[in-house]
């Protein structure tokens, strides 16, 4: 009983960035662990790449899309024959699909959601942010194997520089004869999701109404950031609730957040105070989200977010 | 057609959380509600009874202190209750999931209802926990349901997309914000809700024992609160170019971001 296996998923060939980053503390839990770090998946194009971020083989079942029936027969499949004694997945849709059917069928724990993960005595030590990031629960996995989902941005995704993976062809799964992907529909202009982006752009009701997150967006499309927003835009209809941030919407930790036009109510900083550079804008100089923001700019954001739209382009363009 | 909704009782999303011996919240004084994801999930379920027929079971594991929720579901429009005792928070996921299981064996159903995740928990786990233990299909995420006969069809949410799935049942649904908008409760049904008995049972009633739920697979052993943030510069935007340039160099020399 020994090894880590990471569930990594592959999106336009490359795997994602929630992958990598949970391969990247596999490995380092492997260190300490012992054993190998190994990689389950549906596609061996990414061999190459899960090699650099320390996977020594990569376990290919011959499945396409996602769905949660055969994903959890062949991952269950593997971790019968590799015994590891840690299964990670990172918090994707589909992560997030698998992991508590799999542990089900395992009868063994997961730490869902977690920021940060150590094996120490034998047994998986997680930081969770629980209550939407009102408070840090750490919690001891003690079963075999213990089973995590990584919060994505939460882990710095390291080339390790190994070898591409070896490639083990796993049996496939009978099909799951009682639900049928019908159709998968792809928004029309992909925008990058607030879950996995670096850097997040968000408005609030102070936009006074739908068209002005035009201004939101445009300084996260120079920035090369996601757009998210407050629920009350979401109540409003101004935006679609895959954008809210906050207790009821994402809880999301990215490198950057800008917050422009929102006051800073519990629920919504409960989602985003754990992000580690936060920016806000805001007329109110006694708006709560100048409580968690490093920097706290007293103005009026229709003449500001377009004047850092201009600087943001014109730094770019040099 | 009868569903179960398994209702999770949280603190209002309003409350400031204290922490009581290092390892728990101080529930003194703390205002409870039903998981705000939960009430999308009743809220279907009543929308299927009503083009359907048959019985909305709402089932909660808790303390004593759940009967408010489950009164407040009634209240709503869920006609049958059942309360399973016992300390739901020495439970990890997988031991609510096995309460929840047993408990729902004996409860006619079609469709099961959980949250999309029970704000506070913030686990995502009990929900296709039940689907794995009963072995049915689970929907994941869902923002709209189709009833059919014998089948249901379920849009879920996915990063940046949406899938189409359609499922046998029994099913699993576990709800997100967008599936529908839940309704108050009328004065008509608090008073109907009044005259509806609570059924409670044990963990034992359910054939299970203290030690398959408390204290196995997942324990706590540490809460604490985020370090406090002070709040750290504050400048004053009536300058918007000059904001801008402060903003823009926050961002490339602290943010390192540009
Ligand atoms: C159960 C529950 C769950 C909830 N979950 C969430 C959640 O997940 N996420 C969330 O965000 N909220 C959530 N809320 C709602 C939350 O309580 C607030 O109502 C909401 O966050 C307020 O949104 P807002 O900041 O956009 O609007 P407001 O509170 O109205 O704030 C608007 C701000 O814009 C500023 N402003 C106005 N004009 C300008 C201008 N020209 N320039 C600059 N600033 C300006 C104002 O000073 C004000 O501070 C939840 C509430 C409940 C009850
Ligand atoms: N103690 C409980 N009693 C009844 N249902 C629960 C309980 N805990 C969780 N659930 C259900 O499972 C969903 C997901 O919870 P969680 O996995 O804790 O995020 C909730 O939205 C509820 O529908």
């Amino acid at each position: 009983m020994a090894g880590v296996v990471v569930f990594a998923e592959v999106k336009d060939g490359r795997l994602k960035k929630a992958s990598r980053e949970a391969l990247s503390i596999g490995r380092k839990l492997a260190q300490t662990a012992g054993g190998d770090l190994v990689a389950f998946g549906v596609d061996r194009a990414a061999a190459e790449e899960a090699g650099r971020y320390g996977a020594k083989r990569l376990y290919v079942a011959p499945l396409t899309a996602y769905t949660t029936g055969p994903f959890t027969t062949a991952l269950k499949q593997l971790v019968d024959q590799v015994k590891p004694s840690i299964v990670l997945l990172a918090g994707t849709s589909n992560g997030r699909d698998l992991a508590p059917r799999l542990a089900a069928r395992l009868n063994v724990g997961v730490a869902s959601d977690v920021d940060r993960l150590e094996w120490t005595g034998g047994k998986l030590r997680a930081r969770r942010p629980v209550y939407s990031g009102k408070a840090f629960a750490t919690v001891e996995v003690s079963s075999t194997p213990a089973m995590a989902t990584t919060r994505p941005n939460a882990f710095t995704a390291e080339e390790a520089g190994g070898e591409t993976a070896e490639v083990v062809q796993i049996a496939g799964p009978a099909s799951d004869d009682k639900v049928k992907l019908i159709e998968t529909k792809t928004a029309e202009a992909e925008e990058l999701t607030i879950a996995e982006a670096d850097i997040i752009v968000s408005g609030g009701r102070g936009l006074k109404e739908a068209t002005n997150f035009s201004l939101i967006r445009d300084l996260a499309h120079a920035i090369g950031g996601a757009v998210g927003a407050s629920r009350a835009t979401v109540d409003a209809g101004w935006i679609d609730h895959q954008h809210q941030v906050g207790q009821t919407g994402r809880v999301v930790s990215p490198n950057l957040y800008i917050a422009a036009g929102v006051s800073g109510a519990i629920q919504h900083l409960a989602g985003m105070s754990s992000s580690k550079h936060i920016v806000a804008i805001n007329k109110d100089p006694e708006a709560p989200i100048f409580r968690v923001a490093d920097l706290g700019v007293v103005g009026d954001l229709f003449q500001i977010i377009p004047a850092l739209t201009e600087a943001v382009k014109k730094a770019k363009a040099h | 057609m009868n569903s179960v909704v398994c209702i999770a009782q949280v603190p209002d999303t309003e409350a400031r959380i204290k922490i009581a011996d290092g390892r728990r919240i101080d529930e003194t004084g703390l205002k409870f509600i039903v998981s705000p994801y939960d009430e999308f999930a009743l809220e279907e379920a009543i929308r299927v009874k009503e083009a359907k027929g048959g019985d909305v079971t709402v089932v909660s594991f808790g303390p004593d202190r759940v009967q408010q929720a489950l009164r407040e579901c009634l209240a709503r429009g869920a006609t049958k209750a059942l309360h399973i005792k016992g300390e739901s928070g020495s439970a990890d996921a997988l031991g609510i999931a096995k309460t929840l299981a047993a408990a729902i064996r004996s409860v006619p159903h079609d469709l099961l209802f959980f949250g999309k995740q029970g704000v506070g928990t913030d686990n995502s786990l009990v929900g296709p926990m039940v689907a794995e233990l009963l072995g049915y299909p689970q929907l994941n995420v869902v923002t709209h349901l189709e009833v059919g006969e014998g089948k249901i069809t379920a849009h879920r949410e996915i990063e940046g997309a949406e899938e189409i799935l359609e499922a046998s049942m029994p099913a699993v649904i576990t709800a997100q914000k967008g599936l529908n908008e839940p309704r108050y409760a009328s004065l008509k049904g608090i008073m109907a809700a009044k005259k509806i008995t609570i059924e409670t049972k044990t963990l034992p009633d359910l054939g299970l024992q203290e030690s398959d739920i408390h204290h196995q697979r997942v324990t706590v052993v540490a809460l604490e609160l985020p370090p406090e943030k002070s709040g750290g510069r504050k400048i004053d935007g009536g300058e918007p170019a000059t904001a801008a340039k402060e903003i823009l160099k926050y961002i490339r020399e602290e943010a390192k971001a540009l």
